[in-house]
């Protein structure tokens, strides 16, 4: 077991017998992920993260930097935008997640879906869904927030493709679209 | 990572005995430190106590002054707070990103772990990660390390910037204990390494911090936080500074500069306070103060420069003082 290096995928091995040996035990979970509730067992070094994406195939949320760094891995808690490789699973029993995946209605965009593909917030898209996932949770905070705030607010995420101001400008035109939906 | 036994008290009580029965216990509160530091095996606790749980956050407001929960996140947007005390809000603001202030909260900012990388890497020595290894930082990479407060055995720097703006407001730290409560000046919570740089704070073994307490201050208000760093944002401190000025009949009557970044704990720079005692706060002052505040700095020869960053934030930091 290398340190960060542990992943908990479904298909894998049961973790190291250390749990066992030291009486740790796995941990029942019920979360509420994209409005579906569900139960499973966790092991409790299983960061929030490696479980939406080994347990619960979530795989839209991306894995950068492991450390809090890049805000790939940004998911709503609670309605609250936070970094998903931070926090522990088990430490979220009972709480609301959403993901990427939760935005859509179906093949209805989210309108911050909808304002990236419009004014072309992406390159590679790696970063992508932790873009939208936290500009989802700025507006959230702030729905008033003006062009000149966005890349303060927005400097969890980074993009090594560069297309800051294409993300700006998606930010700002999904704020506009929500007002005008008041 | 290796395995701990994970506990959620619902009480205080309850919490505190979870600490006291358990000599490898941790606590984890917005997990946004601590975290990073179990998956690189630099904390490796037996028991998880998960302190969310319990009745910590919020605001409480008395002419005293506020009582700020221990649980309560670093994304607090209180516009009373922000009158009151800008320099608070200021420094929380300028502090990581949104997504972790929105976890990390008041007890863990102030309980994080050094920056220094060699902290931060079980493969290299580190007398604050285990006791009497020595550190590699001296003869390593220290660019981004202490000016003030060193040792032999440690130069790293406090990264929180919240813990300088308390400093810089009077603060207190409450904390629980099997023995009850008591309050401990926030400049006295952490410790200079000295040669025990293992013994980072001056909490006793199961002792909680619950709240942290900011009084009333005739300086509170016009305060401001300044912070100095590689880029635009979302990075720690290479010198920052947090100024409170209270003047009467335009003579400065009391003063806090606080500095981070440049030290191993929160850095009172108390020759810089006594140069502005007494006198109009203006541009003579202010540079007298910025001058003064680099007073006993040890710099190494790779981060001499943080001399002049700290001449330079106390600078700036005064001189927004004055439209206020």
């Amino acid at each position: 077991m290398l340190a960060g290096g542990l992943s908990l995928g479904a298909g894998l091995a049961a973790p190291p017998v250390r749990a066992e040996a030291s009486g740790a035990k796995p941990e029942i979970l019920t979360l509420v992920v994209n409005g579906d509730r569900v139960r499973l067992e966790v092991d409790v070094r299983a960061s929030l993260l490696d479980t939406l994406r080994d347990r619960l195939r979530l795989t839209g949320t991306k894995k950068g930097c492991d450390q809090g760094a890049c805000g790939a891995c940004t998911v709503l808690l609670d309605g609250r935008r936070v970094l998903s490789c931070l926090t522990l699973a088990v430490m979220h029993e009972g709480s609301e997640v959403t993901t990427v995946e939760g935005l859509a209605e179906g093949d209805r965009l989210h309108p911050v879906q909808r304002a990236f593909v419009d004014h072309d917030g992406f390159q590679c898209g790696f970063c992508t869904s932790g873009q939208i996932m936290s500009a989802v949770g700025l507006l959230a905070e702030r729905p008033r927030v003006t062009a000149a705030e966005i890349p303060e607010l927005m400097s969890g995420n980074l993009c090594r493709c560069a297309a800051y101001s294409n993300i700006r400008d998606a930010i700002e035109a999904a704020a506009h679209l929500s007002r005008e939906g008041e | 990572m290796d395995t701990f036994e994970y506990k959620r008290p619902g009480t205080v009580r309850e919490a505190l005995r979870l600490i006291a029965t358990h000599p490898d216990a941790e606590i984890i509160a917005g997990g946004t430190d601590l975290v990073t530091l179990l998956r690189d095996r630099v904390r490796t606790p037996a028991r998880l106590v998960d302190i969310n749980g319990l009745p910590l956050d919020g605001l409480r407001w008395s002419r005293d002054g506020v009582r700020i929960g221990a649980l309560c996140r670093n994304a607090v947007d209180d516009p009373r707070l922000a009158a009151a005390y800008p320099v608070l809000v200021r420094a929380l603001r300028s502090g990581a990103s949104p997504q972790i202030r929105n976890r990390a909260t008041f007890g863990g900012n102030l309980l994080q772990g050094v920056r220094c990388p060699y902290f931060r890497l079980p493969e290299f020595a580190c007398g604050r990660r285990e006791p009497g290894t020595g550190c590699a930082a001296i003869e390593g990479d220290g660019r981004l390390l202490g000016i003030f407060g060193t040792s032999a055995a440690c130069i790293a720097v406090h990264p929180s910037d919240c813990a300088v703006a308390l400093l810089a407001l009077d603060a207190t730290v409450v904390v629980e204990g099997a023995r009850g409560t008591r309050r401990i000046p926030v400049g006295d919570l952490h410790r200079l390494p000295g040669d025990t740089p293992h013994v980072e704070h001056a909490l006793r073994d199961g002792e909680l911090v619950v709240a942290v307490e900011v009084p009333a201050s005739p300086f509170a208000a016009r305060s401001t936080y300044v912070k100095f760093r590689e880029r635009a944002s979302y990075a720690f401190a290479l010198a920052s500074a947090a100024v409170a000025v209270h003047s009467e009949r335009g003579v400065v009557r009391d003063a806090r500069v606080c500095l981070g970044g440049v030290a191993p704990k929160p850095w009172r720079a108390h020759t810089a306070e006594s140069a502005l005692r007494g006198r109009r706060l203006d541009a003579a002052a202010i540079e007298a103060a910025a001058e003064a505040a680099t007073a006993g700095a040890a710099p190494r020869p790779d981060n001499a420069y943080k001399v002049e960053l700290v001449r330079g934030v106390v600078r700036r930091a005064l001189t927004e003082l004055l439209v206020k």
